[in-house]
């Protein structure tokens, strides 16, 4: 069975903040909406309204950082690159100042329609010098991204989830910079997924054990530096090629990434992306849109049905049926003596 | 402060002179205002960068650790001291020639204006001298001083933050949603300058995208406004004083980009960027030797 965590990102960018001098969290008029409505009653003096005017809010946030303050900046994922790509640019990425951008609804996530989707943010952010880009996959995620942000000393975009999560990795398994969770073990075939993507895979992964097919499956959750030798063995280790899954548009994003460390690696495999093709999505809800492009686990089944050139048999009711069964997290005894 | 503005349209011509263009218009119509920044309204401390300018040493990042602005030309950023910051950076060539004038850039520094590898760059980003933010891109320069504003208010740090910006910029958004936030904000620790010389690439400002009336515009959004000759020095000066309870203070300067140099009125209002005709050179190296010699 699966755990599920209420919002825990509210709770944590509080923790986070109370704990740092300098943090401050600023929003573009969408506090509900980003979970910061609880930073905002516990820490007034670290929060900082912009209002609707995400130019406005980049700049502004480039000029605190240079004395000294990191700024949080909270609002949906389209209005931190798209409507203010220059500032993004010119203000926060060149100087290359401690500012993050704590970006909601990643991709497909809203019924919300084309603006408010932001479907090639991945692509768009990585191509800008200097930037770090992290994406949340489950609450474990989500609790523990913000400390990692840290050590870095520039500009971060974050693909942050909200709601109610579900905890696909142990607790005590941290958010690390530019380091996959390697969560199957496998020589058939690669997967590789991010985002809300990953339990889609997971979900995938488990039904083909049944069948005989064992994947290996990464969950990538820095998408800028692109670096982890963990991938690159990963890459090398599939005797029938790789697939990535994201809730990003088929270009520039994970699927490009890859493609980038295959070919610069000299590996010989075959690449397939599953992702938002190259088009714009609509407004529906995330699971429809899910369907519709293939980025579930039904998609990926189809697509490995391909890419093995065998039949699993495995029934779109049987995958909506299936559960999930995240191992438990062993309890150490040192933890045990702490309590 | 006469003297360093007298200074700076020497210098800027003489460069259009010897580069076959530059940026003299603005020069031109800036000079006071430039000049009354420099020249004792501001609290600026010593120059912390070197007389003679380095060359360039690359952009920021994190394998480039021992990155400097310019801004360490006007002087130490921490509390006590008022900023200077740099909105419309088309105008660095002025901004190096009032260095210069104020003693704070080598003479011979300026020959360095738009050679290769050279920081002392045609439209100046924040490794240049005197500058602290990369602003060729403009609007963007208001909503930064405001954020440098805001965290320095934010600490009860004393010292004023100054920006100097140019009028064709109050056609970009961001202007105005800068100006809203730090009317909302009660920034009464920034102040910005205007040159309104009217002028802009296209032609008259009026014909291009008219920005009039800025002065209630700019009150309608939360500013205090004052006007001023923007030619006159103490005018310049005592407009830095206005009372201005809660409110950022915006003076604006009304110019003539020809200046000093009426010669070159007949060229209005193409004067973005100036390059003299072939037979036009001896006739401004005379008015430049005249400017030497101190009879105009």
């Amino acid at each position: 069975m699966v755990e599920f965590v209420n919002n825990p990102h509210s709770e944590n960018m509080v923790r986070y903040g109370r704990e740092r001098e300098n943090t401050l969290v600023l929003s573009g008029d969408l506090t509900g909406s980003t979970e910061i409505a609880e930073f905002k009653k516990q820490l007034p003096e670290k929060f900082v309204s912009m209002g609707m005017a995400e130019q406005n809010m980049l700049s502004w946030a480039g000029g605190l950082a240079r004395e000294g303050y990191v700024p949080f900046l909270h609002t949906f994922a389209v209005f931190l690159y798209r409507r203010p790509y220059d500032q993004l640019s010119m203000s926060v990425a060149y100087p290359n100042l401690k500012v993050r951008l704590v970006g909601f609804l990643p991709g497909i996530m809203t019924p919300g329609g084309v603006t408010h989707q932001a479907i090639e943010d991945i692509s768009v952010v990585k191509s800008i010098p200097n930037m770090t880009i992290f994406e949340t996959g489950d609450a474990t995620d989500v609790e523990t991204v913000l400390d990692a942000t840290d050590d870095i000393d520039g500009p971060i975009y974050i693909r942050m989830l909200r709601g109610r999560l579900p905890r696909l990795f142990p607790k005590n398994e941290p958010f690390k910079f530019n380091t996959a969770r390697i969560l199957n073990e496998g020589d058939d075939i690669t997967v590789l997924s991010s985002g809300i993507c990953t339990e889609e895979a997971m979900k995938a992964v488990e039904l083909l054990k049944e069948k005989g097919v064992h994947v290996k499956h990464l969950h990538i959750s820095t998408l800028k530096p692109f670096t982890d030798e963990r991938v690159v063995k990963a890459l090398h280790e599939s005797k029938n090629g790789v697939i990535t899954l994201e809730n990003h548009s088929t270009i520039g994003g994970l699927g490009s990434a890859v493609a980038d460390v295959i070919a610069e690696n000299g590996i010989t495999t075959k690449l397939t992306k599953i992702g938002i093709p190259d088009k714009y999505a609509h407004g529906a809800s995330a699971e429809y849109l899910m369907r519709k492009f293939g980025l579930d686990a039904l998609g990926l089944l189809n697509t490995m049905e391909k890419a093995l050139d065998k039949k699993f048999n495995i029934t779109e009711e049987q995958v909506k049926t299936f559960d999930l069964k995240v191992e438990q997290e062993e309890i150490k005894d040192t933890q045990l003596e702490a309590l | 402060m006469e003297q360093i503005a007298h200074g700076i349209r020497q210098r800027v011509l003489e460069l259009t002179i010897e580069k076959n263009g530059c940026y003299l218009s603005q020069a031109l119509s800036s000079a006071e205002i430039v000049s009354v920044l420099y020249g004792g309204l501001m609290k600026l401390g010593e120059s912390q960068a070197p007389f003679v300018a380095p060359s360039f040493g690359g952009v920021p990042g994190n394998s480039n650790k021992d990155y400097v602005t310019g801004a360490a030309y006007n002087g130490p950023t921490g509390p006590g001291y008022d900023r200077l910051l740099i909105s419309p950076a088309h105008y660095a060539v002025v901004i190096y020639a009032a260095l210069v004038e104020s003693g704070r850039l080598s003479p011979d520094s300026l020959k360095e204006f738009n050679v290769d590898g050279s920081i002392v760059e045609q439209i100046g980003a924040e490794h240049s001298p005197g500058f602290e933010l990369t602003t060729g891109s403009f609007g963007q320069a208001i909503s930064q001083a405001g954020g440098i504003a805001h965290a320095r208010k934010m600490r009860n740090e004393k010292g004023r933050v100054f920006l100097f910006m140019s009028d064709g910029e109050l056609e970009e958004g961001q202007t105005w949603e800068g100006i809203q936030a730090a009317a909302h904000y009660k920034l009464d620790n920034l102040v910005v300058y205007v040159d309104v010389n009217g002028q802009q690439y296209d032609g008259w400002t009026k014909d291009v995208m008219n920005i009039e009336p800025i002065n209630s515009r700019i009150e309608a959004f939360g500013g205090t406004c004052v006007t001023v000759d923007g030619h006159h020095i103490d005018e310049l000066v005592r407009a830095s004083q206005t009372p201005t309870e809660n409110k950022p203070l915006f003076v604006l300067c009304y110019t003539n980009s020809a200046q000093g140099l009426p010669e070159l009125d007949y060229r209005k209002p193409n004067l973005h960027f100036v390059r003299f005709r072939d037979h036009e050179i001896e006739q401004f190296k005379a008015i430049l030797e005249d400017m030497k010699k101190g009879v105009r």
